[in-house]
């Protein structure tokens, strides 16, 4: 199971890359793994807005629909607009390839309750 | 407690991802979905079906007990011959569905779902004790047998290294007994695929080193292990039914797709005054196939819409892995949508364009 240093992390098993006040948001290995081939992704528009907490996307593997949540309440300033066509990146390269949107954050203070990369290996383990 | 198959240790040994499924613990995938469907659409798979119930009928009497039980004519049927049956309530609602196999006059064979096994003996009982027909005697044997489905194009090409017995003679929907890897086996010829294959049915204790000797020669041959995820998929790619989604005891086999099996001229059976009076007043619904023409994927419950008019709802739903596009059987107010037409379906906060199709959906129509 990967899990970037550089990275930080959601309970709900998605990951940000904080680049100044831009963070660009995907979901974990251990979230594709647990999903299984992923099928379809449904992302918000450029400009939506997003709340900490909520659903912003979905991705559906073969057998299961799951919520996208934000880990992090902020505008959308882009989306990878690879992945309707070709959702199976999210399988191939969570981290990289398979990046889902990249918000512009409204108040970097909430960044502070993100797990690091031991915060979030230690929750999977405890998870099991 | 799930129950456990005798083929657990070697699904984890595998590295399946299991999940529970009618009470068992079983593997819905092991390499991928998509892989594992595309392997038996090619090559072969094996599935672990032990969760399967066997339900033996035996005695003089027994074949105008299961005329009685059953919507198929089971009359129909000779010794080595399998027929896709279901038996139903009163009311036109299905109990399960099941394949019958016939040993000889006075000797079949059931095979019905995982999940119904204790409900429909206790049916079967029932409709014995209410039938006052002697001589039959029905017993429970799924705890006897483990069950190995080998589906796929080379499913005869592997068997064959395995067995002496000319399994070649045996037809579709026919079975023989006979040793395989020296183990004494049911070898039928049927599945829930849409391919060529066999389903195995085995002494408990031997169906560990039956997925070994299978593995072990099929694998040169493009066999690999095949879990639940993509026995679904290949199923509703091919319009098979699946009970608690186009069949349940709310919906009638006229409805879910299986008039094909239900007899109505058949002397009396158990529903088939409901089922008479369901066709004479017209079946209300029906089973559609349904092509996503967008990007999407539907699932069990959403809603169906023709022209802006709510007309049913999806009963199954996957990413078909065949076509890459999103496929759907759905229940259907009768006249509201024909093969060729454009209705939508509900996925979230969006009604998607799907288009009625002739089935299957695998092979697709060229």
């Amino acid at each position: 199971m990967e899990i970037p240093e550089e990275l930080k992390f959601t309970e709900d098993h998605e990951w940000v890359l904080v680049e100044d006040d831009i963070v660009t948001v995907g979901i974990t290995d251990f979230a594709q793994e647990s999903l299984g081939d992923i099928v379809f992704v449904e992302l918000p528009n450029v400009g939506a807005k997003v709340d900490a907490g909520k659903a912003f996307g979905v991705v559906e593997s073969v057998k299961a629909v799951s919520d996208v949540y934000a880990p992090i309440s902020g505008q959308v300033v882009e989306i990878n607009e690879e992945l309707p066509d070709a959702p199976e990146v999210i399988n191939t390269s969570p981290y990289e390839d398979g990046w889902m949107v990249k918000i512009k954050v409204e108040d970097l203070a909430d960044l502070d309750d993100l797990m690091d990369a031991n915060a979030y290996q230690e929750f999977l383990e405890n998870e099991d | 407690m799930l129950k456990q198959t005798p083929l657990n240790s070697i699904h984890r040994a595998l590295g399946a991802k299991l999940v529970e499924f009618g009470g068992w613990e079983m593997p819905v995938q092991y390499q991928g979905i998509i892989d594992e469907h595309l392997a038996v659409r090619r090559t072969a798979g094996l599935f672990d079906v032990s969760h399967m119930g066997e339900i033996a009928v035996d005695g003089p009497k027994a074949l105008d007990y299961i005329q009685l039980l059953t919507i198929n004519d089971a009359a129909a049927l000779s010794d080595g011959q399998v027929q896709y049956t279901a038996m139903c309530y009163p009311d036109g609602g299905v109990v399960d569905d099941m394949t019958l196999y016939r040993f000889g006059p006075e000797r079949f064979l059931f095979c019905v779902n995982a999940s119904n096994i204790d409900k429909d003996f206790a049916w079967m009982l029932q409709i014995l004790k209410e039938s006052g027909l002697a001589d039959v005697e029905l017993r429970n044997l799924s705890p006897d047998y483990g069950q190995i489905a080998l589906q796929g194009p080379s499913s005869a090409a592997i068997l064959a290294g395995l067995t002496s017995e000319n399994f070649k003679e045996i037809d579709y929907y026919h079975f023989k007994e006979g040793p395989v890897a020296g183990i004494p086996t049911i070898i039928s010829r049927t599945g829930y695929t849409g391919e060529d294959g066999f389903e195995l049915y085995v002494p408990t204790a031997k169906t560990a080193d039956l997925w070994d000797a299978l593995m072990q020669t099929g694998k040169k041959q493009g066999l690999v292990p095949a879990g639940l995820g993509c026995r679904d998929t290949l199923r509703l790619e091919k319009k098979y039914a699946l009970y608690g989604h186009e069949i349940s005891a709310d919906i009638s086999p006229l409805e879910g797709g299986l008039a094909w099996i239900t007899k109505l001229q058949k002397p009396d059976f158990v529903g088939r005054k409901a089922l008479v009076r369901q066709k004479e007043n017209g079946v209300p619904r029906r089973l559609a196939c349904l092509i996503l023409e967008e990007p999407g994927v539907p699932r069990q419950g959403y809603p169906v819409f023709s022209q802006e008019h709510h007309i049913g709802e999806v009963t199954s739903g996957t990413m078909s892995p065949s076509l890459k596009k999103g496929i759907a059987l759905a229940l259907i107010k009768k006249d509201s949508a024909v093969i060729g037409d454009g209705v939508q379906i509900g996925i979230r906060d969006k009604k998607r364009v799907a288009r009625i199709i002739k089935p299957p959906f695998y092979p697709p129509a060229t």
